[in-house]
């Protein structure tokens, strides 16, 4: 079983964290993403170009996917690695826990892994009685409060720095209690000093991959601190983690979509550091890890390709469809309830962990489209909401009150007389009800509407009337 | 079945292949042997001058400084004005690089350290394998001549870059790499640096100086 799920209660979640006056305070900062990103996307004429290409890439290499696994496979054991391979999330945590006891390792160093969350190998190292270190400084900060990534890319995004310092001021209680903390640049200085010790005392360093490449059995990251590369040249070994859609078939295919990952994540025309990876220490070599080892896991991957949802395995994990999600910004990640929030993390859910328990989150959506237009991959990602919806109702598992609403609803619109009819009388009574105002702060069977804004007063004609009217004219 | 066949049959499964069809197989082995370029910006691209002003300007805009010196002799002289510009001590470790070790270290006063890096570093030089002008990018390769530990752990990093090394695109530094290490293979670590380490997590304010290098100094060496 993977990480543990909250997904199903998407709404109560929701509503938290609408009240959560130090969550919305915090989520505030995440809007600069948004300008950010437009501004990179302005220097480079060539964007939406680059998008097509790397859309088709990624096409191209989920449909030969059994090809070029098989290639890559052979490269990596050509340059020295091992390649395992995981069907689930069970499987991938004893890999890597068998790994490490092999080695004797005591001590981990983690870079930045969301397939790690995925598979809550945290948490299984721990139970192995194996001390695992975040050292992605949002990743770190997390897990000294116990908590997951509320982003994908900024795993820390729903803290303040008040909330960074007073962690700080817990976990590390060998430093000096009357230090100024006050400024974010002494939390990072405090944070690289003492996770640096941890990176030269690691045993294995656990990373994950932006990309996994056939044509020379290469891993990718793609980071801007630098832990990820701490972790994976100063211990013994280094362990990859990365799920079977990785795989892109070239370095100048890699080049395309490092050129959209970027730019599409944090603005940037490259991350300061794009690190690839070849087996293990070379003859000669005076540093990097003497061992190197890639897990690949499928867990329920394999059977979404060549279905409906196979454009999701397209992702390559930008977070631009939650920087630009109305829904993601009021309510932050982990109102979504398991590893992957947002549009991305709506449509992939339900996917990995089922309908019955991730089949909320597709409805939180208000389909305005923003997610699907900076997609840097084109991922339909409406649509494919609008495919769960749909197999949430097929499969009875919508909450009553809405089925019988729905049928409410249905049984006035196959009936256009009487649902023109019933439309006007309601339009007319709420106008005759809202006047004055203009708006209401409360309505009967509105309550998910009016506790959070107030609903404006229809004007009195439907727009299908209006809309007549405006038709018979024209005429 | 293991996992590994049992993953690779779920995968044929869902698509619709044995695996074993001509025309897949042609067409994998076709786009891993020719490496297709795709889509290539147009704003590395230039003869050596403009390539030149355009790594310069993309490496300053995310922050690293850059130098230009007329031969490799003269380094040392830049490197230790850069060190004292900034109040850094005196020392300076570096790899087995041929082309570092013929230059005159002792007409400066720098103590030269040689080999990988335990972390106790302040300053540390690299020469680059080549760099890319597109998005001022560096590109370092591990070896002895080069540590990957060098890269990381100082607090200043100084890279020494040929101005012939100034390639367009990252398409540029893949053929590079494939004329070196032959078609298939690589280095166990090629390193793409743009600026200093650096992070946003807090707060989304934007630090310098995460876990890697709080200075990046690039000296471009070269006459026109």
């Amino acid at each position: 079983m993977s990480a543990t799920a909250t997904s199903a209660h998407f709404k109560e979640n929701a509503h938290a964290a609408l009240t959560d006056a130090r969550l919305q305070g915090a989520m505030a900062f995440s809007r600069n993403f948004v300008s950010r990103r437009a501004a990179a996307v302005e220097r480079l004429p060539e964007f939406d170009a680059l998008r097509d290409s790397a859309k088709a890439i990624k096409d191209h290499a989920l449909a030969h996917l059994d090809l070029y696994l098989e290639a890559y496979e052979s490269r990596v054991r050509a340059s020295g690695g091992e390649v395992h391979f995981a069907q689930d999330a069970e499987e991938a945590r004893r890999i890597v826990i068998d790994l490490c006891k092999a080695m004797g390792a005591k001590s981990i160093a983690k870079g930045k892994s969301m397939i790690a969350e995925e598979i809550g190998l945290n948490h299984a190292l721990e139970g192995a009685g194996i001390e695992a270190v975040e050292t992605d400084l949002g990743e770190y900060i997390i897990q000294l409060r116990g908590e997951t990534p509320s982003h994908i890319i900024a795993p820390a995004i729903h803290l303040t720095a008040k909330d960074v310092e007073g962690e700080f001021r817990k976990a590390h209680r060998d430093l000096a209690a009357d230090r100024s903390l006050a400024e974010p640049e002494q939390l990072l200085s405090e944070a690289r000093q003492v996770l640096r010790a941890k990176f030269l005392a690691a045993d294995v360093g656990v990373t994950g991959a932006n990309f996994l490449i056939a044509e020379t059995g290469t891993s990718i990251i793609v980071t801007n601190e630098g832990n990820g590369d701490l972790t994976q040249i100063l211990p013994e070994a280094h362990i990859v983690i990365a799920s079977i859609e990785k795989i892109v078939p070239t370095l100048e295919d890699a080049a395309q979509l490092m050129r959209v990952l970027a730019r599409s994540a944090t603005g940037q025309d490259a991350s300061v550091y794009t690190t690839l990876s070849t087996g293990p220490r070379r003859p000669g070599d005076p540093d990097g890890p003497r061992a190197y080892h890639v897990v690949i896991l499928d867990n329920g991957r394999s059977t979404m390709l060549g279905g409906q949802f196979q454009p999701m395995l397209r992702c390559i994990r930008c977070g631009a469809c939650m920087n630009h999600c109305p829904v993601y910004q009021a309510v932050g990640g982990h109102a979504y309830g398991w590893v992957y929030p947002g549009p991305m993390g709506a449509v992939l859910t339900p996917s990995l962990i089922g309908v019955a328990e991730g089949g909320q989150l597709p409805n939180a959506s208000t389909f305005c489209g923003r997610c699907e237009s900076v997609c840097p991959v084109r991922i339909p990602l409406p649509g494919m909401m609008r495919h769960w919806r749909e197999r949430e109702f097929e499969r009875r598992l919508s909450p009553a009150p809405l089925r019988y609403g729905l049928g409410f609803w249905a049984f006035f619109a196959s009936r256009p007389a009487l649902y023109r009819l019933a439309t006007d009388l309601a339009a007319r009574a709420l106008k005759l009800a809202g006047r004055g105002k203009g708006r209401f702060a409360w309505l009967p069977f509105a309550a998910g509407w009016t506790g959070y804004r107030d609903l404006a007063a229809p004007e009195g004609a439907t727009f299908q009337s209006r809309w007549r009217a405006k038709s018979g004219a024209v005429k | 079945m293991n996992s590994r066949e049992a993953i690779f049959a779920s995968i044929r499964r869902s698509l619709g292949v044995s695996g074993q069809e001509q025309t897949r197989r042609f067409e994998v082995e076709t786009r891993l042997k020719q490496a297709p370029p795709g889509v290539v910006p147009k704003r590395g691209q230039g003869d050596p001058a403009a390539r030149l002003a355009t790594f310069r300007a993309e490496a300053e805009r995310a922050q690293a400084s850059v130098a230009e010196v007329a031969a490799w002799a003269d380094t040392p002289a830049e490197i230790a004005r850069f060190l004292r510009d900034n109040n850094c001590p005196a020392t300076l470790r570096m790899g087995a690089d041929p082309r570092l070790a013929a230059v005159p270290w002792s007409e400066t006063s720098l103590e030269i350290l040689h080999g990988a890096s335990d972390g106790r570093d302040v300053n540390a030089v690299s020469a680059a394998f080549a760099a890319i002008a597109e998005t001022g990018t560096l590109a370092l390769v591990s070896g002895p001549d080069n540590p990957t530990t060098l890269n990381f752990l100082p607090d200043n990093h100084i890279v020494v870059l040929p101005r012939e090394a100034i390639l367009a695109d990252f398409e540029g530094a893949f053929a590079k790499l494939r004329a070196t290490y032959g078609k298939g293979a690589a280095p166990r670590t090629l390193n793409l640096i743009t600026g200093p380490s650096r992070s946003a997590d807090i707060e989304q304010t934007l630090l310098l100086g995460a876990h890697g290098p709080r200075r990046l100094h690039i000296v471009i060496v070269g006459e026109d």
